[in-house]
């Protein structure tokens, strides 16, 4: 077989499309992040709608669709079933595709009143009265947590999906990573009030790795315990207040996580 | 190799020199020394250049749920119990490349098992329970049809230099499985620190290794003093862990309350973290993590330490056979203290005490067996 037929032979590279949404973009950044793979990223897929890659963009459906934020407004959230629509896979990256992220915290609070202080014409802001992760709105394929995500967790779903294969991606707790990284428990060694073991792993236990708690940035693990862990940091000394602030973070929005804060209201 | 002064069976004396000696004889020769050091707000094993290293006036004060390092009023270099990290993470190590493959344009696709990289390493240090703990994971990796090539050439490049404990921690219970404060076999020199009388150790040699090794330190043969001194120390030890944990019908006891309320007791405390199971010196969990590159032409597994207390650890086709807390703490505690007897003739636990100080919400197993058991648990630490 010459050279030129077995190219026209090969199947066409799958499309990948990335969407922002309310976000910092920094998930979408991942992406561009991979340096030494991005090559190899470009290799397999057709990029044929990326923004912050690239203004060329091609027209859907597409294969895989990377989904970055949370949906706020009523053109989002239009917007995000037409995605839907266009897409075969669709996996959304991040803490706020996931969760709703940090900007859920209005879902407390009385959004009118932000916008009266924020714009000088609030009568033109059109804002939903909750802001949500993707999947409160649209199916989801995968969800890829964290804030931000993990470019060697992105680079997995995407080979996965490549290879058609389920990526291997784990549920289990923050500590698990802390323990393979031969990290002693902050918790146990010196009182440090940490959210790792109700957090699922994927960020390599970053904070612990220097002697910080770990934030929830990648949100509920499976089956997390939150009261047992409340009750814990309680007895380290740590009140209401600071307890509704840790759950009530950029995750906060998660199912596990606001049924928490609410309790320390 | 026998040489000379001392039979195998006779035990000698260093002093903390000769025991600086011992570990600069163990470099010459090639082999990598860990021994206890303070790190991380902790003592663990790291690699020690001689005693100047070793935590020297440092104890651990443990208790469920908290470990904190405090200074002795003496200069013991072995004056704690055991800290969070055992030797497993040595043996059994926390990620182990297994194979890669690649696959060429041909679609020929070619595998290389990654070679085992087992450097001589000397474990300077080693509890009793710890040793059994070594014991008790030989018998996992390397009895049986199918055997560990990577566990058993780690194995076979260790020297073991255990030290008896005198000190033991509130969650130590070592003595009421008969796995300490003094060290039985396994090892290939054992060491009682004694501080009455002159610091200095007496040793027990336990190999001809062993025997070779003190040929290259200065030593002088036991006298009744220093066996004396070590049988108080042993003594004083084995006074406080006394009644700690009664282990008497355990494997029946577990198995028959399988359906005990008290697990969903335990189950509401239990943070599923899994914390316990991998400081604990014999659990010996693990799964394998597949990769694949983008272009699909190179593929790796990874064998990584896992947990019976994770959801997709028990996952078969069609879902996870312990899917609630309840299901995987029982599972847990009933393989450690039960089945664990049936499987590999021996308990699973070394009474470390570990999964106690390290469980971030202190939930004491002695504690949960007696109370599946349906027995009050009286015998504690603080006590």
């Amino acid at each position: 077989m010459s050279e030129s037929t077995k190219r026209a032979k090969e199947p066409r590279r799958p499309r990948l499309a990335v969407w922002k949404f309310s976000s910092c973009d920094g998930c979408q950044l991942s992406l561009l992040d991979c340096e030494d793979e991005l090559l190899d990223v470009t290799g397999a897929v057709e990029i044929a709608y990326f923004l912050e890659a690239s203004s060329a963009t091609v027209k859907g459906p597409y294969d895989l669709v990377l989904v970055e934020g949370s949906v706020s407004t009523p053109h989002d959230a239009e917007r995000i079933q037409e995605i839907r629509r266009s897409a075969r896979y669709l996996v959304t990256i991040g803490a706020c595709a996931t969760t709703g992220g940090i900007q859920s915290l209005r879902n407390w609070a009385d959004v009118s009143e932000f916008t009266r202080f924020v714009y000088a014409k609030p009568e033109y802001i059109s804002t939903l009265r909750t802001n949500a992760g993707i999947a409160d709105h649209v199916t989801v394929d995968f969800e890829l947590h964290g804030c931000p995500i993990n470019k060697h967790q992105l680079l997995e779903v995407v080979s996965a999906f490549l290879a058609g294969r389920r990526p291997s991606i784990p549920h289990y707790s923050v500590c698990i990573e802390c323990k393979r990284n031969g990290v002693p428990c902050l918790m146990v060694s010196d009182g440090v009030p940490c959210l790792g073991p109700v957090t699922q792993a994927g960020c390599g236990a970053l904070c612990p790795l220097y002697t910080r708690g770990c934030f929830g940035c990648f949100g509920p693990k499976e089956q997390s315990n939150t009261s047992a862990v409340a009750a814990e940091w309680k007895r380290l000394g740590v009140e209401d207040p600071r307890l509704l602030r840790a759950f009530r973070g950029i995750t906060g929005n998660a199912r596990e996580f606001r049924r928490e804060s609410a309790l320390h209201e | 190799m026998m040489n000379g002064a001392h039979d195998l069976a006779d035990p000698v004396v260093l002093d903390p020199t000769g025991l600086d000696d011992l570990i600069a004889a163990l470099r010459r020769r090639g082999f990598r020394v860990l021994g206890p050091r303070i790190a991380d707000e902790t003592i663990s094993p790291a690699p020690v250049d001689g005693i100047d290293d070793l935590p020297a006036g440092w104890t651990d004060v443990q208790e469920p749920g908290s470990y904190r390092l405090e200074r002795r009023t003496d200069d013991a270099l072995f004056g704690y119990a055991v800290g969070p990290q055992s030797w497993k993470r040595e043996l059994f190590p926390a990620r182990l490349k297994l194979w890669s493959a690649t696959r060429d344009a041909n679609g020929e696709v070619a595998v290389e098992e990654t070679p085992t990289e087992a450097q001589p390493t000397a474990f300077v240090g080693v509890r009793p329970c710890e040793v059994e703990a070594i014991t008790i994971q030989d018998r996992i990796f390397l009895s049986g049809t199918f055997t560990d090539r990577d566990y058993g050439e780690r194995r076979s490049a260790a020297f073991i230099v255990a030290v008896d404990c005198g000190d033991p921690a509130s969650t130590c219970f070592c003595s009421s499985l008969g796995t300490g404060p003094a060290t039985g076999g396994g090892f290939d020199l054992a060491l009682t620190e004694l501080l009455a009388h002159g610091h200095r150790f007496l040793v027990r040699i336990g190999s001809a290794a062993g025997q070779e090794i003190l040929s290259d330190v200065e030593t002088r043969p036991a006298v009744e003093q220093d066996f004396t001194d070590a049988a108080d120390v042993l003594d004083r030890a084995d006074a406080e862990l006394r009644g700690r944990f009664d282990p008497s019908g355990v494997r029946n006891g577990l198995v028959r309350n399988s359906e005990s309320p008290h697990w969903d007791d335990v189950a509401s405390r239990c943070l599923g973290c899994a914390n316990c199971t991998l400081v604990c010196p014999t659990c010996f969990c693990m799964s394998v993590e597949d990769r694949s590159s983008l272009a699909g032409d190179e593929a790796t597994r990874t064998r990584v330490w896992d947990t019976c207390f994770s959801v997709g650890h028990s996952y078969i086709h069609g879902g996870s056979i312990r899917p609630s807390g309840r299901s995987r703490y029982r599972q847990w505690l009933t393989h450690k203290f039960a089945t664990w007897q049936d499987q590999f003739g021996t308990s699973g636990c070394v009474g470390c005490g570990r999964c106690i100080t390290w469980c971030p919400v202190g939930i004491d197993i002695r504690e949960e067996v007696a109370a599946v058991m349906g027995r009050k648990e009286e015998h504690h630490a603080d006590d």
